[in-house]
């Protein structure tokens, strides 16, 4: 039985930890994470800042070494290769241009060490320029680039040798959001057309959802959890997944056969959930219905407020537990609802997700 | 009413003060130079304009001669401390904070910090031990007390150019598969090479102008250029010194406006 080449592993981590200090204060920047990076598939690193994201890129791109585990690239162990010795290229978070050479001269670098022959490199550049649009700009000095060109210029020069992963740090982050998006498409459409493995980090969920084909939500070190964007955003592993990606609701209870029991003894079924113990679920605030007060989870309503689109009301359950709804505003933009106003709330089918603490 | 900061400026008397300073500062340059131009031998009595102090100058062998061994010494204390402070700067910024790091910064700048006529002093006792060791009597021993000397003055400005360059262009060169040495090479030494001429005219500019050490080191018959100025005051004292240390101004300003130029900032 052959692996299909959709499934190839490209970049694998195994058991990596990454230790930064001596003594009592050493910190783990990452603590035994393993993850394997598939063969031609957008891949994000996503966590709040100091959660090792950029650490695990570095030591991808042997800028580091780990303190423990392999990192393995087409199955080959490269754990202890310098960087210009790895097929693997990084879009730095600061551009890193070379400021003394020219766009042309940026982008045809890499493959001038690698000893490519002249006709080749001049072909390819010129390629490398048409691909992210930049032909006018070639003789000219990247200081004189605005900051999406810059970013252009930084894309392309990653991409000319045609690396086996590209390794892309936060490379949006200081774009206009206007930009932002516009370079979102580009990258996108670049991963396409060229095939190769990216590997993107990023402390923005939106970017990590609409951009991603796998995400690996990371913090204090480790990996919480790695899926699609829906899988993640459908069924979030833990507590720290589920706040991380998008806004939810906590509810907290005692579990039983199917359901759990709040504090304020009604029930909410939570299919498959064993009895015994405490439990906790998340419930996405656009999943929040509401209807009469004899219908559902007993609640008044707080706070309303208005969004445009949506308008969040924010309810408090008998024991006072907030529950934010994320209602479709009407055409009126009058939501029908008063504050003070008893309602009754329920939650859509499959809305309801067990959350590890 | 908005709050005003202290300005120096209002301080009563400042422009008095700025104006005595900067007179004092450059006026007897003014004087010196001007005296160059003195058609009579006075270096205070102005007797009419005459450029034969320089001809006298241009045409005494002795000059010529201390001339030549000024700019023998300070091409080679520059080269050599320029090359030897480039390393030091490579070694001292290009990696992360380390035990002893200031020791070693202080260790470098030795010569900023001990009295000038103590190292004097230390060099001609020591010198004199090898002379009688060796029989050697040669310009050597000047050019290596220039370049000690030197060397913080093109370490300087070369480490405050590394400080200032965004290390991730290097780890960029060697993301883009260049080696150590290509990295180096291609990267580093291009854009430090503003930092390496710096410092390479400012110690230049120090060799040219020392007088203490060349002084107390020197052998027989081996006057630079301020020494042999020195030894002419002890003598008759004619304009051609101020023809020679004018000559000299120019030089120093030419290469300080160059030094300036490499130096500052640009966007």
């Amino acid at each position: 039985m052959g692996v299909s080449l959709a499934d190839a592993v490209t970049i694998s981590a195994r058991n990596v930890v990454k230790a930064f200090g001596q003594g009592s204060g050493v910190v783990r920047a990452l603590d035994d994470v393993s993850v394997d990076i598939r063969q031609g598939e957008f891949f994000t690193l996503l966590g709040p800042s100091g959660c090792g994201k950029t650490t695990l890129l570095r030591l991808i791109a042997g800028f580091e070494m780990p303190t423990e585990g392999t990192i393995l690239l087409d199955g080959t162990d490269i754990t202890t290769l310098p960087p210009n010795r790895r097929p693997v290229n990084t879009v730095f978070q600061s551009y890193a241009l070379f400021p003394h050479l020219t766009v042309a001269q940026n982008i045809s670098f890499g493959l001038e060490m690698l000893g490519k022959p002249a006709s080749e490199v001049k072909a390819r550049t010129a390629a490398m320029l048409a691909l992210v649009k930049l032909e006018a700009m070639a003789g000219r000095k990247t200081s004189q680039l605005s900051g999406g060109q810059q970013q252009r210029v930084a894309l392309a020069r990653a991409l000319a040798p045609q690396p086996k992963v590209l390794l892309l740090d936060e490379p949006l982050s200081a774009l206009d959001l206007k930009l932002r998006k516009e370079m979102q498409i580009e990258l996108k459409r670049l991963q396409l057309e060229t095939g190769i493995t990216f590997i993107f980090v990023t402390h923005d969920q939106e970017e990590a959802l609409t951009m991603s084909d796998r995400i690996a939500v990371m913090s204090a070190g480790k990996i919480q959890q790695v899926g699609s964007a829906k899988d993640i955003y459908i069924h979030p592993k833990n507590r720290f997944v589920a706040s991380f990606i998008g806004e939810t609701n906590f509810l907290h209870g005692t579990a039983e056969a199917g359901a759990i029991r709040l504090a304020t003894g009604e029930r909410i079924d939570v299919p498959g959930l064993p009895a015994g113990g405490e439990a906790t679920v998340s419930v996405r605030p656009e999943q929040v219905r509401l209807g009469l007060p004899s219908d559902g989870l007993k609640a008044t309503v707080r706070t309303l407020v208005y969004f445009g689109t949506d308008t969040h009301c924010h309810l408090a359950l008998a024991d006072g537990t907030e529950v934010v709804a994320r209602l479709q505003s009407p055409a009126s933009g009058e939501a029908g609802l008063v504050e003070g106003q008893a309602v009754g709330i329920r939650f859509a089918d499959g809305a309801v997700q067990r959350v590890e603490d | 009413m908005a709050e005003r900061g202290f300005q120096i400026s209002r301080l009563p008397g400042f422009a008095t003060m700025a104006v005595a300073a900067f007179v004092l500062l450059y006026l007897p340059i003014v004087t010196l130079v001007i005296f160059s131009f003195n058609a009579s031998n006075s270096v205070a009595v102005w007797g009419g304009f005459s450029l034969h102090w320089y001809g006298d100058a241009w045409a005494n062998q002795a000059v010529k001669d201390a001339t030549v061994r000024s700019l023998v010494i300070g091409v080679s204390a520059s080269v050599l401390s320029t090359t030897l402070a480039t390393l030091a700067a490579l070694g001292t910024t290009r990696r992360r904070a380390y035990r002893g790091q200031t020791l070693i910064y202080v260790m470098i700048n030795q010569p900023l910090m001990v009295p000038e006529v103590v190292t004097a002093v230390a060099l001609m006792i020591f010198f004199g031990i090898i002379k009688v060791a060796t029989g050697y009597q040669g310009l050597g021993y000047l050019i290596a007390a220039h370049t000690a000397f030197c060397i913080p003055f093109a370490y300087l400005p070369i480490r405050a150019r590394l400080e200032s360059m965004d290390l991730s262009l290097e780890t960029a060169a060697a993301d883009l598969y260049a080696t150590p040495w290509q990295t180096f090479r291609r990267v580093t030494l291009p854009l430090l090479a503003p930092g390496i001429m710096a410092g390479a005219m400012l110690s230049f500019v120090i060799s040219l102008d020392d007088v203490v050490i060349t002084e107390f080191v020197k052998s027989g018959g081996q006057d630079t250029l301020p020494t042999y100025m020195l030894g002419q005051l002890r003598r008759a004292f004619t304009p051609e010194v101020n023809a020679i240390s004018t000559m000299l101004l120019g030089v120093t300003v030419v290469l300080l406006t160059a030094f300036f130029l490499l130096t500052r900032k640009r966007d």
